[in-house]
Formats: C-alpha cells, structure tokens, sequence
C-alpha cells in the first residue's frame, strides 16, 4: 500500500501550478480559458495550503485557504464583468484579438 | 513560535485600524447615499470621498504604535508615512478625475468609492505583518483597480486595458499565493515576525522558505511594474481613462514598493544577501528599460508609463543597497515621485480640444504662447523629473544615488546617471515641443482642480530644496520603525 504523504500533495499542487500558468501563457484561443486557468492556480494553492496545515497541525493554512476561496469568487465575478464589457466592445473573446494597444 | 503580538495582548487592539475602518464604513454609507436619490450624485458622493480621505489622514497621523488583531496588523512610523502618501494620491487622483469624467461622459458615483475601497486596500497592505492580512489588502486594492482601469465602458480600449490588467493581476496574486503557501509550509507560520524568527534559527534557511519568497517578490515586482515583470504597464496606462493612469501612477505604486521594502526589510531580512541580487537586477532593467523605451514613444501616456518604470528602477536602487539610509532613499524617492507624477498628469487630463481629449505629445505643441502658467508648471515637472537640481526629482535621486555609492554599488549608481541623462532627452522634448513648435489653437479652459494641483505640485518641486529637512526625518523615521 502506497503511503500518501506531503510531498504528493505538494507535487499535485506544482503540477496543477504549472497547469494554470501554461494556461494563461499558451493559450491562443479563448479568454475564458484563462479565466479557469487563474482558478486553477488558486486552487493548486489551497491544496497546497491544506496539505501544509494538516501537517503541521496548525489551523492558519486553512484558514488562509478560506479566506482565498471567498476572494477567488469575487476575482472570477469582476474577470466576467471585465470580459462581458470587452465582448460589447469588440465582439469577441479570442485572445489574438486583444492586442489594439501596442507601441 | 507566536509573535510577540500574540502572546502580549488579551485584546483585539482595533482602534489601531481606526483609519482603514473609518474608511471603509464611510465607503459603504457613501454608496447608500448614491443610490438613493433619483438625481446624479457624482459631485456630492466624491467630496465626500474626499472629506473621508482627510479624516483618515487625520486619524493616521494620531494613530499610535502597536499591533492589533493578534499580530496580523501593525501600525508603526513607517504604516503611517506611507499611509499619508497613499491617501494624497487617491485624493489627488479624486481632484483630477472630478471633471475629466465628466467632460467624458463617464461622470458616474461609483468611480470615488471604488478609488476609496482601493485606498483601505492599500493602507490595509501596508500595515499587514502577516501573509494573510497583505493578501486581503493587495486584492482589494487589485479588485477595485481591474473596475476602474475598464471605467470607461463604452470604450474598446478601456476595456482592453481593464482586462489586461486583470489577466496579469491575477496571475501576480496566483503567483503571491503560492509563495506565501510555501513560506507557511516551510517556516510553519504567515506572521511577519515569526517568520523572521524562524528563518534566522539554527541550520539556515530551508529551500522551500527560498523559493517561497522568490515567488513574493515575483508578484510584488509585478505590482510596482519593475523589469522584468513590467509588460502590462504600458498597455494599461494607454488605454485607461487618464485620471485613472494618473491614480494607478501614484498611490498603489508607492504602497506596493512600501509593501516590498517591509516584506523584505521584516520577515526576510535575514536572506537579504538572496534577495539583494534579484532586486539589484530588477533596478538595473527597470532603468535601461524605462529611459530607452521611452525615446520612441509618441503617446504621452505610454511616454509616461516608461518613465514610471524607470523611476521604480531608481526606487529599487535603495532597496538593492538595503541599508536604513538606502530604504530612505526609497521613502523619500517614493513622496516626491507621487507629487511629480500628481503634477504631469494635471496637465495631461487638461489636454483637450473642443471638449476631445488628447494623447499624442504633440498635441502640447505651443503651449508657451497659448497657455504659459501650464507650460511652465509642466517644464518644472518634466525638470524635475529629469533630476534638474534644484528640482525636488534632483534630490530624490541624489538620496539614492548617495546610498548606493556609499556602499560601492557602482554598477548601479552609473547606470542610474547614465540613464537619467538618457531620460532627460525625452523630458526636455516636450520642453522643446511646448515652447518652440508652431502653435496648435489654444486648449479648452482648464478646471479649477486641475490649477489646483498643477500650483500645490510646482511650488513642492520649486520649494522643496529650502525645505527638505521635515520629509527626510520622517522618512527616516519611518525605516528607523521598520529596522527595531
């Protein structure tokens, strides 16, 4: 039987990191997709937080990780708001098309 | 483990956070009171904003020494300097955005309160001597800047410009969170103090403690745009409304670079010799970039974003060097740049034609002949901001420049000459396009508000080497508070 420890909550928790990242930085398509990316990096950050609280047996991490759920919600809310006045704009979301401002 | 707060105090302390809780409440009266009455209220709701903003200045300047809510919020000299820099800046952003916005057509009451709630974020951020307290404040800060950079709602690029800036602010914040997550797994605690405790113990520093803390300063680079995380900078100081730019120039600038030198100066003062590289590096980039990058511009909003970076990369020249009369430099630096900055951006929200506003530098083409107290408040900006002495921009790079040759940073200290020459040819081109090139009809009559400031910033930069004494003590008493 395979023992789950921290280093294989803290490793789910890099590779779901780098997912996000990779995310927001590939991505050619579609600004939603970064959207989920940003919630994916917060997430691999809880998971990160939890797994650091429960083995330390201290209550912080957790609490941090509540406290960064609340704001991920109100960071996806005003990110949707921002993105739906763009798409009046324009009429579109892909990313290739966000580029009118350049020097 | 504990901080000292923890353990020494039964109560909460929160009269401390009176100024922060003051404002806020203030903030959600004010929003009741704009949306209740039928008419528009956007003049009465933003002179309230700013009687608030004067109260919590007050408050902040009677506020004492301490700690409250068990370690996470701490209020000492160096909150409160910072603080009255913060609460200057949203003030003067208010003053210049009041007519603009109107002249636009985007006069609407929510834009002073969410300046306000940005503000108790900002203040919030630099009182936090926790990880979880400066999280809190650098997202309110953030959330409330990501609606305002889009303000201008029916305008492509405003709105191109708000989701930039939400992409990459994001991506700082997910970027600030990991490392706080690892430093709290490393060193078992978010308190600033314990985590100072914990990295100086026996058996130096762990990795995870290190990496942590190079994702922080990663996230804080981003915030106060320096090389190489400067990207967004330009782009969104381009297309958001100009009072905008001017607020996003001034106030959060000068709270994240407060924020950095007390993340760095408090719990990871022991890893400066780690840190000073990274932020070396950073000062270096910021100022080549910034002067280089500018040369070309012809947008002088985006002239002025480069110039931002750039004179961050002077800031950080002070923090790269870390010592107390370094961290001055940064203070000091910080205070003229938010009064300079106040100053340009006057004129630019007066840049207007026949009721259109206007970007392009040449748009300020002969206003010697049509306009002379603005001409000449502006060349005593762009002076200024060119290190003319005895402008006060001259003797904020001096504080730093001094600091860095005094500790043999000579790399820095003739980048940082070579790149203020460098920066004086495109601030003196305006000079020279202002005075010399033949005359466009003459700009719309400019607000009062905007006279206002343009005459509180010049006389500062004018007056300020009669009078340096006062602003040098308080910075230094504000780094003396951070240092014991």
């Amino acid at each position: 039987m395979l023992d789950i420890g921290l280093g294989h909550y803290l490793t789910v928790g890099a590779i779901l990191f780098v997912l996000g990242i990779f995310g927001i930085f590939l991505n050619r398509k579609n600004i939603i997709v970064i959207l989920m990316s940003v919630e994916l990096i917060l997430l691999s950050v809880n998971l990160n937080l939890v797994a650091f609280s429960s083995q330390l047996g201290d209550l912080t991490g957790q609490i941090f990780a509540m406290f960064i759920l609340t704001v991920a919600a109100a960071e996806a809310a005003i990110g949707l708001a921002v993105l739906v006045i763009y798409f009046r704009n324009t009429g579109s979301i892909e990313v290739e098309d966000v580029s009118t401002l350049k020097g | 483990m504990r901080s000292p707060g923890w353990r020494g105090c039964e109560t909460m302390n929160w009269t401390l956070a009176l100024p922060e809780t003051v404002l806020s409440v203030a903030g959600l009266g004010l929003l009741l009171a704009g949306v209740i009455p039928k008419r528009d209220t956007t003049f009465p709701i933003t002179m309230g904003t700013l009687g608030a903003l004067l109260v919590a200045a007050v408050l902040v300047l009677g506020a004492p020494d301490g700690q409250a809510f068990h370690g996470q919020f701490v209020s000492d000299a160096f909150a409160r300097f910072a603080k009255l820099l913060i609460l200057l800046g949203a003030a003067t952003g208010l003053l210049l955005a009041l007519d603009w916005n109107e002249k636009q057509g985007i006069a609407r009451f929510e834009f002073p309160i969410l300046v306000l709630f940005s503000t108790v974020g900002m203040m919030a951020m630099v009182s936090a001597s926790d990880l979880i307290t400066l999280y809190m404040g650098l997202e309110l800060l953030s959330l409330s800047l990501y609606v305002i950079a889009a303000f201008d709602r029916d305008n492509a690029r405003s709105a191109e410009a708000g989701l930039k800036y939400f992409v990459l602010g994001a991506l700082a914040s997910g970027l600030y969170l990991y490392g706080a997550s690892l430093t709290y797994g490393f060193a078992g605690t978010t308190n600033f103090s314990a985590i100072a405790t914990a990295v100086s113990g026996e058996g130096g520093v762990s990795l995870g403690v290190l990496v942590g803390m190079t994702f922080v300063v990663a996230a804080l680079a981003f915030k106060i745009s320096a090389v190489p995380f400067h990207m967004w900078t330009p782009d969104v100081y381009e297309g958001a409304p100009t009072p905008v730019t001017a607020f996003f120039a001034s106030a959060p600038k000068v709270a994240a670079v407060a924020l950095l030198v007390r993340v760095l100066a408090d719990p990871f003062a022991e890893l400066a010799e780690q840190w000073q590289g990274v932020i070396w590096l950073a000062s270096l980039g910021s100022m080549l970039l910034g002067s280089l990058a500018a040369i070309r511009q012809s947008n002088i909003k985006r002239l002025m974003a480069y110039s931002s970076i750039g004179h961050v990369g002077y800031a950080l020249m002070g923090l790269a060097v870390a010592t107390d009369v370094g961290l001055r430099g940064v203070m000091l630096y910080m205070a003229i740049y938010i009064i300079m900055n106040a100053g340009v951006f006057a004129v630019l929200v007066a840049m207007r034609r026949q009721g259109r506003s206007l970007e392009r530098i040449e748009d300020l083409a002969g206003l010697g002949r049509t306009d002379p107290a603005m001409a000449l408040a502006m060349a005593i900006f762009m002076f200024s901001m060119a290190g003319i002495p005895p402008l006060a921009g001259f003797f904020s790079k001096l504080y730093v420049f001094l600091a860095a040759v005094q500790e043999g940073y000579w790399v820095l200290a003739t980048v940082g000459v070579l790149t203020s020459v460098v920066g004086a040819y495109y601030y003196l081109r305006i000079i020279k396009i202002m005075y010399f090139d033949t005359a466009e009809a003459a700009l719309d009559r400019r607000s009062s508000a905007v006279s206002f400031v343009l005459a509180g910033a010049g006389l500062f930069n004018v007056l300020f080497f009669l009078f340096p004494a006062p602003l040098v003590a308080a910075a230094a008493a504000a780094v003396a508070a951070l240092a014991g």
